[in-house]
Order: C-alpha cells, then sequence, then structure tokens
C-alpha cells in the first residue's frame, strides 16, 4: 500500500512542501474514498477538512430553486476540494458529490489552522497556495459567467 | 514538358466571385439552434477539394452570403459539410434550408490548419462551441493517418450539454484508446457525469508533451485568448499554436477590406493564423 508521505509527495498541492512541513501535513491526514453517489459534504455542514483527489471526480453542487441541483464544477485527480475550513464560520457553501469512485487525502482543517496559528512560516505557505488556487477558480468563474458560446465563435 | 494538348483549352477556373450551385441533400439538427448541412454539387461539376481549416461563402438565395466552415472529411470526394449555428438572419436562413433547396457555393477559401507540420509531434485541438466544426476535417485527418502522430487530443468545451455538437461521432472518438477525447460544460443538471468548467481547465489535466505539441484552437476569441495563455502556461511555444479568427467577412479574396485587422486580411491572410503572428491583434474590437 501506498504511504501517505508518498502520496502527499505526489500530489501537485504538497509535492514541493518543505519536509518539515510535509511531516506536519502527513499527521493531519487520512486516506479517504468515496463510492459514486456518495456526498463528501453538504452545505451548511462544518467544514473541519479539505480534500487532495487521486482518483475519481467530483462535483461540486447548489440546489438552484427551479433549476434544481445544478452542478457549478467538477474537480479530478491532482486538484484540491474545499477551502471553507479556512475562514469563519467553518461552514461548507456547497455540497460536494463523488460522481465515480473516488479516493483522496482528507486533511483535518482544524487541526491545520491550529498549527498556523502556531507557526505562520507554515501558515503563510498554505495560505499561498490556496490564494493562487482561489484565483484559478476566480478566473475560470468569470469565464463561465461570460457565456462565452453564446457570443458565438 | 507540356501535358495538355495544343488544341484543348485549360478548363477556367471558377471566378471567386461567381457562386457554384449546390443542393442540400440532407440536413441534421445538431442543437437547438445549429443544423448540419449536407450539400452536393448540382451542375455536375463536383466538388472543389478543400483542406482542413478552408471556408466557403454560402450565398442562400434571397437573404445574402456569409462565411461558413467546411465540416466534413476532405477524403470524402462527393460531398460538402457545412454546420452552422442560427445567429442572424442569414444563418438563420440557412438553418431552414430543407433536403432539395439550392444554395449558391464560392471557395474554398483560406488557410489550412497545419496537418503535415503536424506529423511526429502531439496534437492538442481546442474547439469551444461552433468551433468544433472548423476541426473536425483535422480530426478526420489526423485519425485517418493515426500512426503519424504523437499523442491526440481533443479538448472541447460548450455552454451545456445540450450544446455538444457531433455528439454521436465523439462517443466514438472516445472509445478509441489512441484519441484523447475531453468534454466539458459550463454549467450542467447534477444528472451529467462528465466535467463542469470552462475549457481552459482541462489543459492541465490532458497528457501531452508541451515541447513537442502543435495546438489547433477554435472558438470565440476570448476563450482563444485564455486557451493559448494555458498553453503557454503549460510549456508550448507561442508558434506551434493555431488559432482560427472567425471575424465577418465579404468578399473572401482581400478585395474589399471589410476583414482587415492590422496588416492581415482575415479571408486570404487567416482565417488560421499562428497565434505569435496575431497575438497583437486579438482583443481588437470586432470590425
Ligand atoms: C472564416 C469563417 C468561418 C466561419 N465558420 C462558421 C461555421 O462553420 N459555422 C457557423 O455557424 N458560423 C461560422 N462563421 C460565422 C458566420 O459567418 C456568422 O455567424 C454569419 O456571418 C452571421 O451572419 P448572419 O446574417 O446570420 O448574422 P448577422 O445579422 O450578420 O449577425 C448576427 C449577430 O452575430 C454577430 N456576428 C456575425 N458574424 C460574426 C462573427 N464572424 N463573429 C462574431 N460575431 C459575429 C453580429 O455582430 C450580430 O450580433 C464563420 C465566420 C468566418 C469569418
Amino acid at each position: 500500500m501506498e504511504t501517505l508521505e508518498r502520496i502527499l509527495a505526489e500530489h501537485p498541492f504538497s509535492r514541493d512542501l518543505q519536509k518539515p512541513y510535509a511531516e506536519l501535513l502527513v499527521g493531519c491526514a487520512a486516506n479517504v474514498r468515496f463510492e459514486a453517489g456518495e456526498f463528501l459534504f453538504r452545505e451548511g455542514d462544518e467544514a473541519n477538512q479539505f480534500y487532495l483527489i487521486r482518483q475519481g471526480i467530483v462535483s461540486v453542487e447548489i440546489f438552484a430553486g427551479p433549476s434544481g441541483q445544478t452542478t457549478i464544477t467538477t474537480m479530478g485527480e491532482g486538484e484540491v476540494l474545499g477551502w471553507s475550513w479556512l475562514f469563519p464560520p467553518y461552514r461548507w457553501k456547497f455540497d460536494a458529490r463523488a460522481v465515480e469512485l473516488t479516493r483522496a487525502i482528507a486533511l483535518d482543517g482544524k487541526c491545520l489552522r491550529a498549527k498556523c496559528e502556531a507557526d505562520h512560516d507554515l501558515g503563510y505557505e498554505l495560505l499561498k497556495r490556496f490564494a493562487l488556487m482561489v484565483e484559478q477558480r476566480l478566473d475560470a468563474t468569470r469565464l463561465q459567467l461570460l457565456n462565452v458560446y453564446e457570443s458565438h465563435a | 514538358m507540356n501535358l495538355m494538348p495544343e488544341n484543348e483549352v485549360m478548363p477556367a477556373a471558377p471566378h471567386p466571385m461567381a457562386p457554384l450551385p449546390f443542393r442540400v441533400q440532407r440536413v441534421r439538427r445538431e442543437t437547438r439552434d445549429t443544423f448540419t448541412l449536407e450539400l452536393q454539387s448540382a451542375n455536375g461539376a463536383g466538388r472543389p477539394s478543400f483542406l482542413a481549416g478552408q471556408f466557403n461563402m454560402v450565398y442562400v438565395f434571397g437573404a445574402g452570403e456569409v462565411p461558413m466552415s467546411i465540416t466534413g472529411d476532405p477524403a470524402d470526394q462527393d460531398t460538402i459539410i457545412h454546420t452552422t449555428r442560427s445567429v442572424g438572419m442569414v444563418s438563420q436562413a440557412i438553418c431552414k434550408l430543407k433536403s432539395g433547396d439550392m444554395v449558391g457555393l464560392r471557395g474554398p477559401f483560406g488557410t489550412p490548419w497545419p496537418v503535415e507540420e503536424a506529423a511526429g509531434k502531439d496534437v492538442v485541438v481546442v474547439a469551444g462551441g461552433i468551433g468544433l466544426a472548423p476541426l473536425r476535417p483535422v480530426v478526420y485527418q489526423l485519425l485517418a493517418d493515426r500512426a503519424k502522430f504523437g499523442k491526440v487530443v481533443l479538448i472541447y468545451g460548450t455552454r451545456t450539454p445540450a450544446d455538444i455538437l457531433y455528439q454521436k461521432e465523439l462517443a466514438k472518438w472516445r472509445s478509441r484508446l489512441d484519441f484523447r477525447v475531453a468534454v466539458t460544460v459550463d454549467r450542467a443538471p447534477a444528472a451529467w457525469r462528465g466535467s463542469v468548467g470552462v475549457v481552459t481547465t482541462l489543459i492541465p489535466k490532458v497528457s501531452f508533451d508541451p515541447q513537442r505539441t502543435v495546438a489547433m484552437v477554435c472558438g470565440p476569441e476570448v476563450m482563444m485568448r485564455f486557451v493559448a495563455r494555458e498553453l503557454e502556461a503549460r510549456g508550448v511555444e507561442k508558434n506551434r499554436i493555431y488559432i482560427s479568427m472567425e471575424r465577418n467577412m465579404k468578399c473572401a479574396v482581400g478585395f474589399c477590406g471589410h476583414c482587415q485587422l492590422g496588416p492581415q486580411f482575415i479571408c486570404k491572410d487567416g482565417a488560421v493564423f499562428r497565434y505569435d503572428r496575431i497575438r497583437p491583434l486579438l482583443g481588437i474590437r470586432e470590425l
């Protein structure tokens, strides 16, 4: 079986972390798997983890009234799911559901929050990674909102 | 050596401004607003040969003339295929044509996709919306000569699952082990089991060697700008990215200047351009 160290050393989110930080992450990590259709989390639940996806597809969904349950984005191998654990009130704002069998590393956000408070270098390192991710998602969302295909090729 | 007997006259090339008559053989509804027409020559002259990426000027009697990419297989000697999205007067008239109706065609015009140049390399084809139509002939050629190329990838984005063109064909392509097809939509009901997100988000996820990749991109301009940026970020050189600038044009032969963009005439210097050459002009407002 692959060790958590190995998996974290290979995942794009954590592969270039300094060794002490990588070890610290291992201490907060657990291997998880979700069957197709299973929810990783639901809107409003406490957000105490985030997930490094190793395999599978997860859809991030919102219940949008008349449009029903709508998928906003999907995430797959190599991506990171969830940042609500970082910001009060630490609650999920969306649902996340495995579209197919999904394997991930769950990182304990509560434990990491405390460690980041105690070691700001670690906190800065993690926040830089999350800020980049948020920027990329915001860019993608802006393009999605532009509805580019409607304006036509 | 002159192969023409002296008393024979060279057949005159059709005048570039004179449309030739074609008859609609078949109409297929692709999506709510997009239709594919199969056309055959109505004067027995057959169809002119074309290269992947070229377009015709399609003339609908009583409505007008618009540029349309040729979307069939260059190896099929019989038929001309166009896929048209209804956006305005002429495209709407094209979408209303029925089998047996006549249209006039001028063409083919324009520069081709660099299929030959891509031999021996990985090929990444990125299409957005109706942009898959001009790229479909490339896919036919890549698959017909599959061993000539490295990895072959098609990345295709549309607004919703209902806007996906050529669904049966895509399913067939997806089942091939030597062709990676990645489709994504901007929004979807929860029942959709594919990817949701803009087309750029797929670029970091598919496997190809950026150092030896030729990329061909067609879609809305804003999408092509972001795709080119993402390809560059992955390490694909600007001079191996090609895009198709489908801005509006009139004469298609570089006379009228309607489609002039800086020093370039889209109709005769394009519509397919190398990205490093057209990049400074991308983002300039519609002409
Ligand atoms: C080389 C080339 C190849 C093309 N290939 C295809 C194809 O395969 N299938 C297809 O459906 N369309 C294609 N187009 C676009 C097509 O030519 C236009 O949609 C058509 O000319 C619109 O004419 P219309 O009379 O229907 O609409 P109009 O009434 O002229 O315009 C309707 C709306 O569409 C906008 N518009 C018109 N043309 C364009 C354009 N080229 N780019 C952006 N916005 C535009 C106008 O600003 C207006 O808002 C191609 C264009 C070019 C230049």
